[in-house]
């Protein structure tokens, strides 16, 4: 099974490394290659899942194993891969969207100049999802996870002709690079204080209490912050509406099913670490999220803004689900979600890819022209507002009985139950705003109706597997139940002291209240989309002016981007004016005096060497020479001259040794 | 009065003398070379006065001998070389052969 798992991991890889270097080359520019690979890894995967559930343990690891990877005196790293239901789970998840996608894309992005270059994109971030959710330690996480983060930016700024795309790119990059520094510390502090990055030696520290108290708590929120960062949540959740410049085939896989999963994945698998009082943080960080998302959903009128949109809520809804101390919850919305998200994703693309715009004043009556993706649409568009029996209602009544239970516990907290509650019927709302604005009603650009038409096949198959993947209650429940993980809610447990208080009737009761409060509130959000946009019976522009501060305010996404750009964006700059300045003056003037006060040096040192020095080696020079000049006297050349000079010295010699 | 090995002795002194003042007052490379051959007659001359008033042996007389061969092959050489530097310089006045000077 490891060795399945390393080839679903490598495949796509090694697809990568053929297609940036040959893609251009290959028949067809490669498509084929990346896209044949996923679907391979798709059954592989598979089969792996079919082994979880035959084995049907909850908490059981199939199968793991780790390499030392390097060493440093006694540090020894080891990397690793950890198979276990929730791994089994999400490579299926990852495996199936990402399979679609490629297929998907074949449709959507042909034609396109960097068509090669797109699958291989795809593929290196299949291959980084797919490392982040196998790995067994948070070393690799990270890695991963950077990797992510790097493909995401390559994709959303795929067009980067488009100024707006290559700012959305930097936009998403930076915002991640916040968290991320947050979660490049949590594991600093793992490290130092457990001396491990494997997750199970971590989570065994921390139960042994080797890491408690406040740190515990630092840790977890600074955990949370690399989610907050790529899972969207306020306040770091600006980057993902503009993500929306990308390719839609990328928003479906990227940016709604899988990459901004990570975050709740990876607080999921590492549910050990946060304290109550980080799980509130936690939940209330959700609950602002998903409300947020909800209320600036209904107004926008790009239809891959609202899905975003629509996407940061359900990733605050997973978050409340963990915050409120039911990972599983959240765990199973993630899934959930990953499916009927990107089939509205790749429905919306449909819709784009027909009619050339993603202004929904420019849609409407489109359900005549293309049925399949209508269809399809309607179906995800039902399991994204919780109608039953589609699957979001499933995992989303799940996150409510949570968020319930947490506040019957706790009435101070009983508000999180309401928002959610609200936000729901909001949910519910805005997506059928949607449904009526793009497929009912008359056409409202005559022109691009007559020339809208269905997608190819390769368009419609994986908008019609998705479709299927959101029906199906018969098989959700169980796969919940693979996620349950008692051995990790023990360490919680005993981390935690006694947070989470198995209440059975508690529980029951409020299952009763969920459910009873969550089907009407979403019909009548449901209704009220009726209303509005199918039968027109309230005017929203006549509401719209009346609630004009309101609308503003939602029109502006409540200024964050203003809000940033003004403090933190301005506050870099002026800071960077600043020490601009700083460095003309300061330190450009200290350099400069230095270097005016060694020539003045270099000057007099130069001075010395010409004069004392060389004047020295000249006067050796010049004497040498002048004597040399008379001695030369004495070499006429004539050999008569030596003679009579020997003849002298043999005199003189003589008459000395008289003496 | 017998003729001893001082008057001999005075007789090679002379010689060399005149030998040698041939040789550095001479301009004419042949004039030299005779002035030379003058002076190593006086070497022999020396020899076999000593080989005669000494040793009572043929040491010197033989070894005359072999000088009068080496100069006569010393003579050869020395007018090889005269013959060249009339050659180059067209004479063989030796003011004129003054190419070791410094």
């Amino acid at each position: 099974m490891i060795t399945n798992a390393i080839i679903i991991l490598l495949l796509p890889l090694f697809a990568f490394i053929i297609q940036i270097f040959l893609g251009k080359r290959l028949p067809k520019q490669g498509a084929w290659l990346p896209t044949g690979v996923m679907f391979i890894a798709l059954f592989m995967s598979i089969a792996i899942f079919i082994e979880a559930l035959s084995q049907y343990e909850p908490n059981n690891i199939l199968a793991q194993a780790s390499w030392t990877w390097f060493s440093f005196g006694p540090v020894t790293i080891t990397f690793g891969i950890l198979i276990d239901n929730l791994t089994a789970i999400m490579l299926v998840v990852v495996t199936t969207v990402s399979a679609f996608v490629h297929l998907y894309s074949f449709g959507y992005m042909h034609g396109d100049e960097r068509y090669s270059r797109y699958f291989a994109y795809l593929s290196l971030f299949s291959f980084s999802m797919l490392g982040l959710i196998l790995v067994d330690n948070f070393f690799g996480i990270y890695i991963f996870w950077e990797l992510v983060g790097l493909c995401s930016y390559l994709l959303i700024g795929f067009w980067f002709e488009k100024d707006s795309a290559a700012n959305a790119g930097k936009k998403a990059f930076i915002t991640n690079r916040v968290g991320d520094v947050g979660m490049l510390v949590a594991i600093l502090i793992i490290f130092t204080t457990l001396g491990t990055f494997n997750f199970r030696e971590v989570f065994t520290g921390v139960a042994d209490g080797h890491l408690s108290g406040t740190l515990l708590t630092v840790t977890g929120m600074l955990l949370f912050l690399g989610a907050i960062g790529k899972s969207a949540q306020f306040p770091l959740h600006v980057w993902l509406p503009d993500a929306m410049e990308g390719p839609t085939p990328v928003s479906a896989l990227i940016h709604a099913a899988t990459m901004v999963a990570a975050g709740v994945y990876m607080v999921g698998r590492t549910f050990v670490f946060f304290t109550p009082d980080a799980l509130l943080f936690i939940a209330y960080i959700g609950t602002i999220t998903a409300f947020l998302g909800a209320t600036i959903a209904i107004v926008q009128k790009d239809i891959k803004r609202v899905l975003a949109y629509s996407t940061i809520s359900q990733l605050g809804y997973m978050m409340v689900a963990l915050g409120t101390g039911t990972p599983t919850a959240g765990l199973f919305h993630l899934m959930t979600h990953a499916f009927f998200k990107s089939c509205l994703f790749l429905g919306s693309g449909s819709v784009i890819h027909a009619i050339h715009s993603q202004n929904m004043d420019d849609m409407g009556g489109l359900r005549k022209k293309m049925p399949i993706t209508f269809w399809t649409f309607l179906i995800a568009t039902l399991a994204l507002s919780g109608v039953p029996p589609f699957s979001g209602f499933f995992s989303k009544d799940e996150i409510l009985i949570s968020s319930l239970v947490f506040g019957m516990e706790h009435p101070a907290h009983l508000v999180i139950f309401i928002i959610m509650l609200l936000s729901a019927g909001i949910t519910a709302f805005y997506m059928f705003r949607l449904i009526f604005m793009t497929f009912f009603g008359e056409p409202k650009d005559k022109e691009k109706y007559d020339h809208a038409h269905e997608s190819p096949w390769t368009m419609t198959v994986p908008l019609m597997v998705l479709a299927a993947l959101s029906i199906g209650p018969m098989w959700w429940g169980w796969v919940e139940h693979l996620l349950e993980k008692p051995e990790l809610a023990s360490f919680a447990t005993s981390a935690a002291g006694s947070f989470k208080v198995e209440n059975h009737e508690l529980t029951h009761s409020a299952h009763f209240i969920a459910m009873v409060t969550s089907i009407p509130v979403a019909l009548s959000g449901i209704l009220l989309a009726a209303i509005i946009y199918y039968w027109k019976k309230i005017s929203a522009e006549t509401w719209g002016r009346r609630l004009k501060p309101i609308y503003n305010l939602l029109w502006n996404k409540y200024y964050f981007d203003e809000i940033y750009q003004a403090t933190f964006i301005g506050g870099t700059l002026a800071f960077s004016r600043l020490s601009a300045l700083f460095d003309a003056n300061m330190i450009d003037g200290f350099v400069n005096a230095v270097a005016r006060m060694t020539a003045r040096i270099s000057f007099v040192n130069g001075l010395f060497d010409l004069k004392f020095i060389d004047g020295i080696v000249n006067f050796v020079g010049n004497t040498i020479r002048k004597f040399g000049a008379q001695l030369r006297e004495v070499q006429t050349g004539k050999v008569q001259n030596y003679i009579l000079m020997a003849l002298f010295a043999i005199i003189l010699l003589f008459i000395m040794q008289q003496f | 009065m017998s003729i001893g090995l001082a008057h001999f002795l005075t007789l090679s002194a002379i010689l060399f003398c005149l030998g040698l003042f041939a040789v550095i007052t001479k301009r004419n490379a042949v004039t030299v070379l005779m002035g030379i051959e003058l002076i190593i007659n006086a070497a022999n001359i020396n020899f076999i006065a000593f080989a005669r008033f000494t040793d009572n042996d043929l040491d010197g007389q033989i070894f005359a001998i072999f000088v009068i061969v080496a100069a006569a092959a010393a003579a050869a050489v020395a007018l090889a070389i005269v013959l060249n530097l009339y050659e180059r310089l067209k004479s063989i006045d030796l003011d004129e052969a003054d190419s070791l000077a410094g």
